[in-house]
Parts: structure tokens; C-alpha cells; sequence
């Protein structure tokens, strides 16, 4: 028989027995959608964690800082073991190697680089109309608006990455005002100390001290006005290298534009004729946190000490991969009791179509079209069954997400999709749906194109 | 004519029932020319019926061969076994056998979707045969819609359709009033003269066996009892009564 009129066939057949078969699809597309709920629900909290991780900044962030002599870095977490390694292959650095513009750039070249931005923190006096607080000030880079620790904030994110405006935490806020919310709006002048490197700086030390006295900088207070834009109450420093505590929060842009004098600058002083500014520690995000390796060691070949927190990352995929895994093997179960189901009914169709079957036979087709046309009715049903399933699999994952949000709504968290259908989630249980069907319809179709068309139709 | 269209030799057809074995055809060879009407006639469980079946392909043989146009059916595989049933040999039954989910049409076109024939060409060959039962104005309806000997008539059609060498009918008036009976059975010989249709009836309805076959072959606890030629003039209408079941050519009264 042609393809076509198989196809014909099959689908009449499955319309006569329309109960039947419907009772049928449907158990097929209960095993989908329980399949589909839990597996849309692992990715889902994998989305979720990995986004929120990721956005952290701690596992797609590879911090790097100056090398010198004797010197392990600046950072206190450097202790990790591979760094200890790292250290003892390279014992003594010949030279110290400066984070300076041009090797911000160099790191901003590597593959899989999508951001490099300096650690710009500094104590500063911040005063709110008669009131004076002595604060620590930290920058922040544009990427910090998706590290959800924004989410939940009063107010809104910096407008734009060169916006003079300040974002405050919220224990601060309230120091400066009972009512924090009334704060937004309103101007926040920060004095701090400008690390200025004007040549006439250096001609003035020359004439001063009578020696070469490249490098020079003088330090001027300054104050300028932020309009505060947004309270917080989450610390979004703190996963950044451990750099938590900071209090009013610029954006990275107008920070670096401040040219604050900072610790570090001592040291740049000495170790450099230039008068160009060089960074205490530069931290570079990368695309996903796959990436960080590749780039924490080519960041390490040039001479620089880097570390990142990907360890920690990789024991959590794992995590996620054996919480899929279980879901997946539940989600099995249900497709087998669903195929059992179609056993079931493909069986009891043979018993109650044996007539039919002995007529076909009779009227010339071979073993091959009869089973063909059992297969083709068990394939278009857990087609059908299988694109049901996923729908119901996918209204399953998104009452779920409603349920989340009203719970995370009641406790004053944002709401969040805790389950996601992902296409290849739903192409492949469409397919797997199809072959458990096909595989169920075997036995019946075999059945089938066995019976003794005498026999057959002789059954009434 | 060169040879028989169909020739059974000592075909002997056994059942197993339990530890016992009835042997429901046993020993019967018989040979046919194209374009005859044949009765197999018997009381019940004598065997015709299943003779039937073998020489329509629908069972095989304990032992014994069927030479249908010089092949053995014994012998041949099962996708042969189908492809004969579906290009020689046509089954017409008692009990029609349509299929109650289908339109007449629908039935009608099911062997030549078997024979992948062409969509267009198939449409012409199901009116055709539609036409030659009378029932092309109820092409659309169901079985259920039809009345028995309409139904008959549809399966008729079915039959024709491939264009068959042999129909084969298993008690075609079985379950029909005896005016039905007669006009199924007028149908079958025009088929039988206008197409050279070689036709195959089991029936136990001797009287209208004599009026309509050219052929009657008895069949007794599955051997053959006698195998009676009538004469042309005996058949056709003619309300004779044959009570004879020896070999009369030319015996019985016209």
C-alpha cells in the first residue's frame, strides 16, 4: 500500500474509534506531560541558578592583579591551590607586571572576553543636606544591573553607564534619612581625594626637589554632587572577590572619570617612570563560565596572577546534571506506564478488529500493509499524544511558575519561571513519544499481520 | 483453450482440534476452465467451504498441490499468497463483509489502494464497477444504509475491481430472501458471460445451484462426491430440478 493511503487508513480508523482511541493519545500525552513538567523543571532551576550565579559575577569573572616581587597579589582569597602551584613553577617574577591601560585592553582582546573593569573603591565623605557620613564608595560596571542584586531595589538602576548618579544601600539610607524612598531624587555630594597627574605637577616636584620626579602626582580634594537614583538593600559587591561593605555605589564610568587617588598608586609610583594610571586588580567577565579557564590561563601566560571561582561551578553543574538525570528517570516512568497504555488499547484493537483484518487479508493485503497500518495508527497516536503531552507539560510548568511567584510575591521576593521548555525538550519527547509508541504498536501490529485470515473472519 | 485455469490435485486440508485431526478437504482434485460457473455443493461440514478458501488463497493445503495459471499456491510465499488474492482470485461472502466504517465507495477502492493503483484511475474503476451492480447512486452511503442484497451487490463490486480471473463466492445468498438470492445470482452470470469471469460458488441451495452454474461439484465429509456438468440449455432460468446427482450431460429436461 502507498504511503499516503496508509496514512489515510490509519487516520480514518483512528477517527471511527474516536473514544477509544482519544482515551488512548491521551494516556500517551500524561506520560509526555509528566515527562516534560519534570524535565522543564530541571532546566528551569538550572536556568535559574546558573543565570543568577552567572550574574553573579562569581563564576564567569577571572580576578587578576599585579605581580611583583614577593608579592602574591593583593586579593585574600588567592590561596587556592592551583594558584600555590602556579606560584611555585614561577617563583620569582622577574619584574612587576602593572595592570595598566594597555593590559586592560590586551585582556579586553582575549576570546570569550565580554567585559574588563577595574576594582574602583574609595573612603569618601558623603553629605546629605546637614548630614555627613564618612563612607567607602565602590564602582560599578554596567553588568551589575543583570547580577540580580538589583532586582528587588527601591528606585531604579543608573539610567546610563555615564550617568552622575548614586545608587545607596539601604542601612545607609536610612542613616542619612528616617524615610530612605525620599532620598531618590534627590543630590548626594561625596568629597574624595582626585589623584591628579597634570605635567605641570611633575615640572613643579622637578623644580622643587631638583631630581627626575616622573611619575608625580598631587592629591586635591574634591566634592561633586550625584543625584541619588536608587536604594538597595542587597550588597552587591559582596561576591566580588570579597569586596563587600561599600556603602554608595557610582557607575564604573564616572568613577574611573573621578580619578580618585587610590592605595595602589603608591606602588605604581614606584615601580613606574610613567605617569599613566595602572589598576590594583582588574576583574574580566567572560561569556559563560565554560569560557574561564581558557582565559585565566592565557591571563596567566602573561605573566599576571588570576584566579577564579570555577571549582566551585563545575561541582554544581554536576549537581544539576544528576538532579536532570533523576527527573528524566521519573519522568520515564510515567512514559511507561504510558506505553503500556498503548499495548494495551493497540491489543484490544486487534481482538475487536480481527474482521476487519481477515477482510483486508482477504481482499489481498499481505502481512506488510496490515502491519504497516497498526504501526502508522500507533505512530499518529503518539504523535498526537506526544504534542499534547508537551502543551500539558508546559501549562504544568507554567502553573508552577505562577505558584512560585505568588510564594515568592507573599515574601516580598521577585517573582522568578522556575520551569522552562526549551525546543529540544519538545522536539524530543515528541520523537520519544513516537518510537515508545511504535515500539508499543510491535508486538500488536505482528499480531495482527500473523492471524489466519479464515480464522479471522470467521470471528464475529 | 490451453490447460485448466485451475487445477487442485489431492488436496487434503487438516485441522488439529485438541489431539484429534479432522481432516476437513481430504483427497479432492478438480480442475477448472476459464470462464466457468461452478457450484461446490454440500450439506454443512462437508468441506466446500474450505476447498473454497484454498483455491482462493486464503489457506493453505495439509497436502496436495493448486495450480493457478501454471503456479503452485502451496508453494508460493505469503506476499504471493496476497498478491493472488488480490490480482486472480476475489472473495465475495455470505455475510458481505464490508467494512461498516467505510462509504461504498470507499470498500469498492480498498483492493485497488492494496494494488496501489493510481488516485485518478481508481475513481473511474470504482464507478465502473459500482455501475455494473446498479449502485452508483449510493456510492456515499454506508453498508448500514444499504439493504441486504445491496449490500451483496456492493461486494460484488469490490470483488470486480481488480478484475479478477475467479470470483469466488462463499454462500452469496446465504443471508439474503430468496428474490435477492436470485438477482445476486443473475448478476454473478452476467459477470460470468459478459467479463469471461471464471466464478466459484459454495452453496447447500441445490435448486439454485442447477439454475445458474454450468458446473456442480458435491462435496461429502470433504471428498468429492460427483462432479456434474449441465447441459447449456438446463441452466439460465429454467426452473428444472435436478435430482440426479450422477454425470447428465444431456439428462435433464429442459
Amino acid at each position: 500500500m502507498k504511503r499516503r493511503d496508509l496514512a489515510e487508513l490509519a487516520v480514518r480508523n483512528l477517527r471511527e474509534a474516536l473514544l477509544r482511541n482519544a482515551l488512548t493519545t491521551l494516556g500517551v500525552a500524561v506520560g509526555v506531560a509528566s515527562l516534560v513538567a519534570m524535565l522543564s523543571l530541571g532546566v528551569g532551576l538550572q536556568n535559574l541558578a546558573s543565570q543568577r550565579l552567572t550574574r553573579s559575577g562569581l563564576f564567569d569573572a577571572v580576578f587578576v592583579t599585579a605581580r611583583g616581587p614577593g608579592d602574591r597579589g593583593g586579593l585574600s582569597r588567592e590561596g587556592s591551590s592551583r594558584e600555590n602551584s602556579d606560584s611555585r613553577q614561577n617563583p620569582e617574577p622577574q619584574e612587576l607586571k602593572l595592570l595598566d591601560e594597555d593590559t586592560r585592553q590586551a585582556f579586553a582582546r582575549l576570546p570569550n572576553v565580554t567585559e574588563v573593569y577595574p576594582q574602583i573603591r574609595f573612603v569618601a565623605d558623603a553629605r546629605y543636606g546637614e548630614t555627613k557620613r564618612q563612607t567607602m564608595v565602590l564602582a560599578l560596571p554596567d553588568s551589575s544591573r543583570r547580577s540580580g542584586a538589583f532586582d528587588a531595589m527601591k528606585g531604579a538602576f543608573f539610567s546610563s553607564p555615564a550617568a552622575q548618579e548614586a545608587i545607596l544601600q539601604m542601612d545607609f539610607a536610612k542613616e542619612l534619612n528616617a524615610q530612605p524612598e525620599s532620598l531618590i531624587g534627590k543630590e548626594l555630594a561625596l568629597r574624595y581625594m582626585e589623584r591628579s597627574t597634570s605635567a605641570s605637577d611633575a615640572e613643579l616636584m622637578n623644580a622643587l626637589t631638583g631630581s627626575d620626579s616622573a611619575g608625580a602626582i598631587s592629591i586635591l580634594p574634591r566634592v561633586k554632587k550625584f543625584r541619588i537614583i536608587g536604594i538597595t538593600d542587597s550588597d552587591p559587591s559582596a561576591g566580588l572577590g570579597g569586596f563587600g561593605g561599600a556603602r554608595v555605589f557610582l557607575p564604573l564610568q564616572v568613577a574611573e572619570g573621578l580619578h580618585v587617588a587610590q592605595p595602589g598608586d603608591f606602588r605604581t609610583m614606584l615601580a613606574s617612570e610613567s605617569d599613566k594610571p595602572s589598576y590594583m586588580a582588574l576583574t574580566v567577565r567572560t561569556k559563560s563560565p565554560n569560557d574561564v579557564p581558557k582565559v585565566e590561563d592565557a591571563i596567566k601566560k602573561m605573566g599576571y596572577s588570576a584566579f577564579s571561582l570555577m571549582d566551585a561551578a563545575r561541582s554544581l553543574r554536576l549537581v544539576f546534571a544528576v538532579f536532570d538525570l533523576f527527573l528524566g528517570l521519573f519522568g520515564s516512568l510515567a512514559l511507561t506506564v504510558a506505553s503500556l497504555g498503548i499495548i494495551n488499547t493497540l491489543v484490544m484493537a486487534i481482538l475487536e478488529r480481527r474482521r476487519e483484518i481477515g477482510i483486508l487479508k482477504a481482499l489481498g493485503a499481505s502481512d506488510k500493509d496490515v502491519k504497516s497500518l497498526f504501526f502508522a495508527e500507533a505512530a499518529a497516536m503518539g504523535f498526537f499524544g506526544g504534542i499534547l503531552g508537551v502543551a500539558f507539560g508546559w501549562l504544568i510548568g507554567r502553573a508552577l511558575t505562577l505558584g512560585a511567584s505568588l510564594y515568592l510575591r507573599s515574601r516580598d521576593l521577585p517573582s522568578v519561571s522556575v520551569s522552562h521548555v526549551p525546543w529540544w525538550l519538545g522536539v524530543s519527547a515528541v520523537a520519544f513519544a513516537v518510537v515508545v509508541s511504535l515500539a508499543a504498536g510491535l508486538y500488536p501490529a505482528a499480531r495482527a499481520a500473523k492471524l489466519n485470515p479464515v480464522e479471522a473472519l470467521r470471528y464475529e | 483453450m490451453d490447460g485448466p485455469l485451475l487445477s487442485a490435485q489431492s488436496v487434503t486440508r487438516e485441522y488439529r482440534l485438541g489431539d484429534s485431526t479432522v481432516r476437513a478437504v481430504s483427497d479432492v482434485s478438480l480442475s477448472l476452465a476459464g470462464g466457468e460457473f461452478v457450484a461446490l455443493l454440500g450439506s454443512s461440514g462437508s468441506g466446500k467451504s474450505t476447498l473454497l478458501n484454498l483455491l482462493a488463497g486464503l489457506d493453505r493445503p495439509t497436502s496436495g498441490a493448486i495450480f493457478v495459471q501454471g503456479r503452485n499456491l502451496a508453494e508460493l510465499s505469503s506476499i504471493e499468497l496476497a498478491r493472488y488474492r488480490r490480482q486472480t482470485a476475489a472473495m465475495v461472502f455470505q455475510s458481505f463483509n464490508l467494512l461498516p466504517r467505510m462509504t461504498l465507495e470507499e470498500n469498492v477502492e480498498l483492493p485497488l489502494r492494496l494494488e496501489e493503483v493510481d488516485r485518478r484511475e481508481r475513481y473511474a474503476r470504482v464507478t465502473e464497477a459500482l455501475e455494473r451492480v446498479g449502485l452508483a447512486q449510493r456510492r456515499r452511503h454506508r453498508p448500514s444504509e444499504l439493504s441486504g442484497g445491496e449490500q451483496q451487490r456492493a461486494a460484488i463490486a469490490r470483488a470486480l475491481v481488480n478484475r479478477p480471473a475467479v470470483l469466488f463466492a462463499d454462500e452469496p445468498t446465504g443471508n439474503l430472501d430468496s428474490k435477492n438470492g436470485d438477482h445476486i445470482l443473475g448478476l454473478l452470470g452476467e459477470l460470468q458471460s459478459a467479463l469471461r469471469m471464471t466464478i466459484v460458488m459454495v452453496t447447500h441451495e441445490r435448486p439454485l445451484a442447477e439454475r445458474y452454474a454450468q458446473r456442480l461439484v458435491l462435496l461429502s465429509d470433504g471428498k468429492l462426491i460427483s462432479d456434474q456438468r449441465l447441459s447449456p440449455s438446463a441452466t439460465r432460468g429454467a426452473a428444472a430440478s435436478v435430482t440426479a446427482c450422477e454425470p447428465a450431460p444431456s439428462g435433464t429436461s429442459a
